[in-house]
């Protein structure tokens, strides 16, 4: 009789534990307010939205701006942040296109920019970078210098930008000393007003409460649903940038 | 002048430069919630610079007597055949460093990852990596101390020389070469890109004013730091500094930071020994020495004793630092990251570190008492290698 309701109870427990977790899965991707909370103004994005009822998005980055395999592109947060758009913004046509190659540092990328924005000619420039500057081991400062010059180039053309520094990645935290450029980002945004999407503090939350275990050994299309999180959480710094959703956009997350 | 240099060791030194080097060991575990106790997130400096000050402290000290003694060129063979010591140190976590590496290039496969696994790209062309290493050009994370330890011993002996004769002169020296440095960019390069992170020609300001210090100069200082004015103004300065900090890691506190202020001391560059920093420390530093004074009998109580002993053996204690850095952070991803793990880790880390030190510093007393070629000279056995 006890070892019955000993079972009993134990199921009702794993029940209990389960539907918890199927409860907390739609918030899945939601990390503190400070997180994603940016400073940082938009010049182009509210009228494009309002006004010409369109937002073009160029995301310019490297690998990490992309997933390998043929869902990939589809997966990739690019696409997720499309899609996250395209619903938070019935009222204009969102496209965002990319342009992702990998092994390219900051300053290869601040290059290219004007041409992309001359021939995309995108509202908004999303430029992901950090991580290959920090494994070439680039000095900090040109770095820096890069990324101002990157961010005023795409102003002058017309285009607001976002900069995304690197992933949390728990494995090569001894080998890649990424601080002194997530650093030069930050101090960056706030000197020129850029909003910074901090994925790396995003993602090592993630980690450090086991939202997502990132050192490697779970399979289970965990850069797929990453990947997923990082569009919707971006879409939400836009808009929220943009001021384009003034009754509080945290009620419907 | 000679007279004036102190002819005991001062245990203060070997008890901060024992606690600087668990506070590197704990910063050098990523992600650890332990490093939260460490000074670099107080303030503007760190452990490094506690690190470099002492270690110019008690080079001149140590190598100082043995220039008196024996004359210049035996105490610039001890210097460099230390230099040489620090080098096969800094090889040997090298190649501890490789291995890790290729450990996880070798069993790691996320395709969250894959621009990051480029890092392993340098183990394709070993034939580069290995001689650019051995050139001390490339620069794995959390290894730059020793390069900047082996420059500055390598370019020690004529600073020795020098504050010897003309301690004014060095001095004078040093800060002009930090200057320049500034004014001119010059760092040393790096490979694939970049410059060392510890520009030796700005860190030697910190290594030669503690060897100025070291050197039986300190007491000129004593009117500044026995004036109340100065201990005030070193108060002050930790304050805003703390003050600072609290920004970085606050993010509601953040917008309190002018944004005058922000573009007048930002970037703090630890690369170059920002003169915010050294400011920072020479405030901390200041402070310790008006709150401990030498002959404090607390130094003597064997709840100090760990720290002493790994001051006392800095290079083994690095060392190891290093390595259980590297293992921990292997634990941390292998096994677990939870915090308890990474509180457990660090506690055991620096109880290896402390009893490393116990029995290198037992062996070297016993080893120096046995009769033989050697005289046993009182205090050599702490200060021997130990510079």
């Amino acid at each position: 009789m006890r070892t019955v309701l000993l079972a009993l109870a134990m199921s009702a427990l794993a029940i209990a534990h389960a539907q918890a977790q199927t409860q907390a899965q739609p918030d899945v991707c939601e990390v503190p307010e400070y997180l994603t909370h940016v400073e940082g103004k938009f010049a182009r994005v509210p009228t494009a939205v309002r006004k010409d009822h369109r937002l073009l998005v160029l995301v310019i980055g490297t690998g990490s701006s992309s997933l390998a395999g043929p869902e990939g592109a589809r997966s990739a947060y690019p696409a997720r942040l499309e899609a996250a758009l395209a619903s938070r913004l019935p009222q204009a046509s969102v496209k965002v296109v990319t342009d992702v190659k990998g092994r390219r540092t900051a300053a290869e990328m601040a290059a290219a920019v004007a041409q992309l924005v001359r021939d995309e000619k995108p509202d908004l420039v999303i430029w992901q970078t950090g991580t290959v500057d920090a494994m070439r081991g680039v000095d900090p400062d040109e770095f820096r210098a890069t990324l101002e010059k990157g961010v005023a180039t795409a102003r002058a053309a017309g285009a607001d930008v976002v900069l995304m520094n690197m992933q949390y990645s728990p494995r090569t935290e001894t080998m890649i000393a990424d601080q002194a450029y997530a650093d030069a980002m930050h101090s960056v945004a706030q000197q020129q007003d850029v909003p910074l999407f901090d994925r790396f503090s995003v993602m090592r939350h993630w980690s450090e409460t086991g939202t997502f275990d990132l050192s490697g050994r779970d399979r289970s299309r965990i850069a797929e649903k990453v990947h997923d999180c990082l569009g919707k959480l971006l879409a939400e710094l836009i808009v929220d940038t943009a001021q384009l959703d003034r009754n509080s956009s945290k009620d419907n997350r | 002048m000679a007279a004036a240099v102190a002819s005991e060791r001062d245990l203060r030194l070997d008890l901060f430069r024992g606690l600087a080097l668990w506070l590197i060991f704990l910063d050098h575990i990523p992600s650890n919630i332990v490093s939260w106790v460490t000074i670099r997130n107080y303030g503007f400096s760190d452990a490094t610079e506690i690190f470099v000050f002492i270690s110019g402290y008690t080079a001149a000290f140590v190598y100082g007597r043995a220039m008196r003694e024996r004359g210049p060129l035996i105490a610039s063979i001890r210097i460099l055949r230390r230099a040489w010591q620090v080098y096969m140190a800094h090889m040997f976590l090298f190649v501890i460093y490789m291995a890790e590496i290729a450990y996880v290039g070798a069993s790691f496969r996320n395709p969250l990852y894959a621009e990051e696994m480029n890092i392993l790209e340098f183990l394709q062309q070993p034939d580069v990596t290995l001689l650019q290493a051995l050139l001390l050009k490339f620069k794995p994370v959390n290894m730059d101390v020793l390069p900047l330890y082996i420059i500055l011993l390598l370019g020690f002996p004529p600073v020795l020389w020098l504050i010897r004769r003309a301690p004014q002169l060095a001095l004078a020296g040093a800060v002009v070469l930090y200057v320049l440095t500034w004014r001119f960019n010059w760092n040393i390069p790096a490979y694939p890109t970049g410059y060392w992170y510890f520009n030796p020609f700005a860190w030697q300001l910190l290594f030669v004013f503690g060897a100025w210090c070291g050197a039986g100069e300190l007491h000129r200082l004593h009117p500044l730091l026995r004036s109340n004015w100065v201990v005030a103004l070193a108060i002050a300065y930790i304050v805003f500094a703390f003050a600072v900090s609290l920004t970085w890691h606050v993010p509601s506190l953040a917008h309190f930071m002018p944004k005058w202020l922000a573009e007048l001391i930002y970037p703090i560059d630890k690369t170059n020994l920002d003169i915010l920093r050294f400011i920072h420390f020479l405030s901390i530093a200041v402070l310790v020495v008006r709150v401990l004074p030498k002959d404090w009998p607390g130094l003597e109580s064997p709840w100090l004793r760990p720290a002493i002993v790994c001051g006392q053996q800095s290079l083994a204690t690095f060392c190891l630092g290093v390595f259980l850095a590297f293992t921990s952070h292997f634990v941390l991803v292998e096994v677990s990251g939870r915090i308890a793990m990474q509180v457990a880790l660090s506690g055991a880390g620096i109880l290896i570190m402390v009893a490393v030190a116990a029995v290198l510093q037992w062996y070297k007393a016993v080893d120096g008492r046995r009769p033989g070629p050697r005289p046993p000279k009182p205090g050599a056995s702490l200060a021997g290698g130990e510079a």
